[in-house]
């Protein structure tokens, strides 16, 4: 891949992510990742 | 002394080590960790229920939303994962992840040292497409919610870093242990038996952050290039290359963790580790 095309896909990616994380942000995806995040997760210890 | 690669990975393993789990007195009351910083994602496997666990993981926390009653694709933990991948690719894998570390140490483990069959490499792109992505969302139950496939079937992580120790500290959940236990527990002995005998065994045969992560080594800011000038096609590099790669013929292969110990090896300076895309010119 030449390296003009990866600089390109670089950038569009970078900003692809920010668009991503400001929508997931702005939508309330954290809410839920920290929901399940500070509560024992039974299906990761083995039991749910 | 020249500080190698080596020193310096293993410097900052630790460090990352200590940053994920740095909330060590929970493991006295077998508790969890219940604060903000929880609604961030580390950048390595690390289970969100270890009580030490200062942050999310990854892999829990895309499961969680995308199996979640509200959505079912997380922009927020993609876009995260597009912006690790795309700085550092696998190098996450090298130097941030606490899994990783605690492979590498099972595997100094005096044993004999097996190879890795190239199929068993495609296992994690199946794990990561089946348990990851498709079952959180079609398997739901009748409120529309799905569950976390791979922390549910398969991840030893969370078996090691949060079953073992929460099972230890409370009665109450030692009472529900049933098959399903039996079988995660089976997953983690079998991988810690396979982390002796091969290294990082269950990076490169089960792990789907990985599996993300290498799909990125190809974009990836931090990256490796081999110097054609330089090369004088010893073939040092890949002989110390303990994922099996060689760097000289595939400096983007998905596999490499961007440990830098080729470039340690190689005696003329061919093989480059870093951010900047003047280092060197590669062979491939
Ligand atoms: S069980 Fe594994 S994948 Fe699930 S949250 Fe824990 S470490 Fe992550
Ligand atoms: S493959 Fe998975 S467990 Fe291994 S270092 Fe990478 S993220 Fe961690
Ligand atoms: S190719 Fe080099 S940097 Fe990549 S995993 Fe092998 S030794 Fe490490």
């Amino acid at each position: 891949m030449g390296s003009k095309t990866k600089i390109w896909a670089r950038a569009a990616g970078l900003i692809t992510s920010c668009v991503f994380l400001i929508y997931g942000l702005h939508r309330g995806e954290a809410g839920v990742v920290l929901n399940k995040a500070v509560n024992i997760c039974l299906e990761c210890i083995g039991l749910g | 002394m020249k500080i190698t690669y080596a020193i310096k990975r293993k410097l900052l393993q630790i460090i990352a080590l200590g940053c994920s789990n740095a909330h060590l007195l929970n493991f006295k009351g077998g508790k969890i960790y219940t604060g903000k910083w929880k609604q961030f994602c580390n950048p390595g496997l690390n289970c969100y229920s270890c009580p030490a666990a200062g942050f999310a993981c990854p892999i829990g926390a895309l499961q969680a939303v995308n199996g979640s009653m509200q959505f079912s694709f997380s922009f927020y933990v993609t876009g995260l994962l597009l912006a690790f991948g795309l700085l550092l690719g696998r190098a996450v894998c090298g130097w941030l992840c606490p899994f990783g570390l605690l492979q590498e140490l099972i595997h100094k483990i005096p044993s004999p040292k097996w190879h890795l069959k190239k199929g068993f490499l495609y296992v994690k792109y199946v794990v990561l497409v089946v348990f990851v992505l498709i079952l959180p969302i079609a398997a739901t139950d009748y409120m529309g919610m799905g569950k976390p496939a791979f922390c549910q079937y398969i991840c030893p992580a969370g078996t090691l870093e949060g079953g073992l120790f929460l099972l230890a500290a409370h009665e109450n959940l030692r009472n529900a242990i049933g098959a399903l236990f039996g079988l995660k527990a089976a997953i983690l002995i079998l991988t810690l038996i396979g982390c002796v005998l091969v290294y990082r065994c269950f990076c490169r045969v089960l792990c789907p952050l990985g599996a993300i992560y290498g799909l990125f080594n190809k974009f990836s800011i931090f990256h490796l290039t081999v110097d054609s000038h330089k090369c004088v096609g010893c073939g040092k590099c890949k002989d110390v290359c303990q994922m099996e790669v060689d760097p000289v013929k595939t400096p983007d292969s998905a596999e490499c963790i961007r440990c830098g110990a080729c470039a340690d090896a190689c005696p003329t300076g061919a093989v480059c580790l870093g951010f900047s895309t003047k280092r060197g010119k590669s062979l491939a």
